[in-house]
């Protein structure tokens, strides 16, 4: 576990504000129009299925997934496409966009049908087809990360309700209100993957959770509750596995390398619903808060549906909005439009006050390492940003830059507001691009 | 709504609340009992001292800033947590030109020469003292004694260090820091309780102090010398809590603080036992300062899977 000696791996004390952990999750109503880019997960774009003038119906296929690390992409409304267009989306590029005009009727295609599964090739099959993403924000592809050459190597499933971000309080709920269907969905994927232990993380920050899934798993020697300090990146994927298992991802190498399946909790509880509906990743729940918001709340949005939209059934905003983001405040994304759509992975819609959203002016390195003890990963961040002024590539190397998940816990302990992170991600890419040319 | 005017940028959204001039706030108020103790030790004159040499630190940082049209760092107050400390490192009978001179080594030439906050090589306040105990070797050991042992004595004499083999000073006397001595390095319990309040605060980690302390207490007994004795008397203590934990001149590890607090250990009690120099401290740390991108290096974190390489 951990060792002092090896790195501090202190994380941030971020404030949890997890003001809306206890309120019960509000329906939102069927928006007038959808917009469904074609990039909504890590990996290649959808393929648009769809022409102006299309009627579609509540689960039609709008986008197939292209290539293996891909997803598919449904309609949450009936109704008729209006225009298949070429937007941008946040990390720069142009995608194809699938705008959908409701008709109100929410008519359910008639192709939905629960899926057959009979063994481990027919569910990775049917999760393909449901166009399930890691809902905790990444998004990436679910069947993907199921998929692998050796299942016998898998022990152990980690179901990730750690959500350590603040603010949001999405899978909170998820464990508040659909116990039963996480449940379910563990079940469906210990059967079909045959895997021995589950381990259902929690931080300390979610009493109602816990008790609600220890109350569940009691009994069960194969499932485990685990109780995690409420410590950002908390919830990470290696850092979960570390904290759950004591075992070390190697660099390069996913959780199946060390005998571990990590899923978010709420994907788990997709599982469970697509497995009996059959009715495909077409809504999720997010929660709505910040400063700016008149009232924050968690509510379950149809993919597509405007920001704006989302907002304004929150009450809209109060003064004087200085940034909106989608996701965690550590790791979400500005938002330039609020005329674009939630995505799949999409588990926040924050709004801030310009007061708490305005950059402090940036001073001099003082060398106090707390980047260095903050780093989850181990990283060495003043260091790195030595290397990458130098252009440094085999130093870069040798500090592993590459591990780096971009969590933002340097950025956020630095006295002198440096963007300590944002280094990072340029030496990241400047070491990529080194390893690409040698 | 209005979405014209909302900020774009890229994550992390939100930053503690921690800044460079709140940490060197905090080192200030950490030495207050220190500056106290001393005003009470020494008279009114420490307290002039300690308020010229900050002051004379301040404006050497603003002119030199001025002057090569850099932008005016003295908001952060490192300045005058240099002023402080080197001032700390003189008798209360120093004379005020030296501690401007010492004022202007320490910001001029070991700081902002080397290119201002966080880019010098070694602490500017040990600089200042060596540099000063060089020039001025009569004025930086003319000890005062304390006020109510019979008024301000500038007699030139020995420091506790080199007494206590002969006359030895009660432990409670070396520990309230009522002998002679430069200004703040007297007083064990005022450091100490800055020492407290720093590590509360997590401006420090206690790991540089301690390591030193108890390399000098362990080595001490080796020698045959008194430990607490040696623990208490010099600038020992002044150094360990408050110049070798310089965050600039510093290692960023758990392993390479362990390291320096080590390497300073050392070299302090060779430095006191078989050499001829009472500078033991600041030799030592300025020493180790050098040293401190060796041991960055050699001490650097492993990161989480960076053992096996795939």
């Amino acid at each position: 576990m951990k060792n002092v000696f090896k790195r501090a791996a202190k994380g941030a004390h971020v404030p949890h504000s997890k003001n809306t952990q206890n309120v019960a999750t509000v329906e939102m109503p069927v928006p007038a129009k959808i917009l469904l880019p074609m990039q909504q997960h890590i990996g290649a774009a959808a393929v648009p299925m769809v022409n102006k003038g299309d009627q579609v119906c509540v689960g039609t296929l709008i986008g197939r997934a292209e290539g293996y690390v891909s997803a598919n992409i449904h309609s949450g409304v009936s109704g008729t496409v209006t225009d298949v267009r070429e937007i941008q989306i946040s990390t720069g590029a142009l995608v194809k966009a699938v705008e959908i005009t409701s008709d109100g009727k929410q008519t359910v295609d008639p192709s939905i049908a629960p899926p057959q599964v009979t063994d481990y090739e027919s569910f990775t099959t049917a999760i393909r087809a449901s166009g399930l993403i890691g809902l905790g924000g990444a998004g990436f592809p679910t069947a993907v990360k199921l998929t692998m050459k050796d299942l016998s190597a898998i022990d152990t499933l980690i179901v990730n309700g750690a959500e350590c971000e603040p603010y949001i309080t999405a899978d909170n709920r998820e464990f508040i209100e659909a116990p039963q269907e996480i449940m379910s969905g563990i079940a469906a994927i210990r059967k079909w993957l045959g895997i021995k232990h589950v381990i259902i993380a929690i931080e300390r920050n979610k009493p109602e959770a816990m008790d609600v899934m220890f109350g569940l798993v009691k009994g069960d020697d194969a499932i485990t509750v685990k109780p995690l300090n409420s410590i950002y990146p908390q919830g990470a994927e290696k850092i979960l596995i570390e904290s759950c298992t004591g075992r070390e991802v190697p660099r390069g190498g996913l959780p199946s390398d060390v005998g571990c399946i990590v899923m978010n909790v709420s994907s788990v509880a997709f599982v469970a619903s697509y497995l009996r509906t059959g009715m495909p990743l077409v809504s999720r729940r997010l929660t709505v808060d910040g400063s700016a918001v008149v009232k924050p709340q968690n509510v379950r949005v149809i993919v597509g549906t405007s920001i704006a939209e989302v907002l304004d059934f929150c009450g809209g905003t109060k003064g004087d909005i200085g940034e909106i983001i989608t996701g965690g405040p550590m790791m979400g994304v500005s938002v330039q439009d609020t005329n674009f759509p939630i995505l799949k992975q999409n588990n926040a819609v924050l709004a801030f006050d310009r007061a708490e959203a305005v950059q402090l002016p940036v001073g001099e390195c003082i060398h106090c390492g707390r980047c260095i003890e903050a780093c989850p990963m181990g990283l060495s961040p003043v260091i790195i940003a030595k290397a990458y002024k130098a252009g440094n590539l085999a130093e870069l190397d040798k500090l592993m830059v590459d591990l780096c998940m971009e969590c933002g816990c340097c950025s956020y302990v630095c006295p002198a507001k440096r963007p300590v992170t944002e280094t990072m991600r340029l030496a990241k890419i400047m070491a990529k691009k080194g390893a690409k040319k040698k | 709504m209005e979405t014209k005017s909302t900020l774009v940028k890229a994550s992390p959204h939100i930053r503690d609340n921690s800044s460079t001039q709140k940490t060197m706030l905090d080192v200030l108020i950490a030495l207050v009992p220190a500056i106290i103790a001393s005003s009470i030790i020494f008279g009114a004159r420490a307290l002039l001292l300690i308020g010229v040499t900050a002051a004379a630190c301040v404006a050497f940082e603003y002119l030199y800033c001025y002057l090569m049209k850099k932008p005016i760092p003295i908001g952060d107050l490192s300045a005058v947590v240099t002023g402080v400390l080197l001032a700390f490192n003189m008798p209360s009978t120093m004379p005020l030109w030296m501690a401007i001179i010492g004022a202007f080594v320490s910001i001029v030439i070991v700081k902002q020469m080397f290119g201002g906050l966080g880019h010098n090589f070694a602490n500017p306040a040990i600089v200042g003292r060596i540099v000063l105990s060089l020039s001025f070797g009569a004025r930086m050991t003319a000890y005062a004694y304390p006020k109510f042992e019979g008024g301000v004595d500038a007699l030139a004499s020995a420091t506790p260090l080199v007494a206590t083999q002969h006359a030895d000073l009660p432990l409670l006397q070396l520990f309230l820091g009522v002998h002679g001595g430069v200004l703040g390095e007297t007083c064990a319990l005022a450091l100490i309780l800055g020492g407290i309040w720093l590590v509360v605060r997590k401006v420090i980690s206690p790991t540089i102090p301690l390591t030193y302390l108890a390399t000098v207490a362990v080595i001490s007994l080796l020698a045959g010398q008194e430990p607490l004795v040696q623990l208490l008397s010099g600038g020992l203590m002044l150094g360990a809590i408050f110049m070798a934990t310089d965050y600039v001149t510093s290692p960023y590890t758990f392993k390479g603080k362990l390291v320096f607090g080590l390497g300073l250990g050392i070299i302090t009690c060779a430095i006191r036992f078989w050499a001829t120099s009472a500078e033991g401290v600041s030799y030592a740390i300025l020493l180790m300062n050098l040293f401190v991108p060796y041991i960055n290096d050699l001490t650097r974190q492993k990161p989480l899977g960076g053992a096996k390489k795939k």
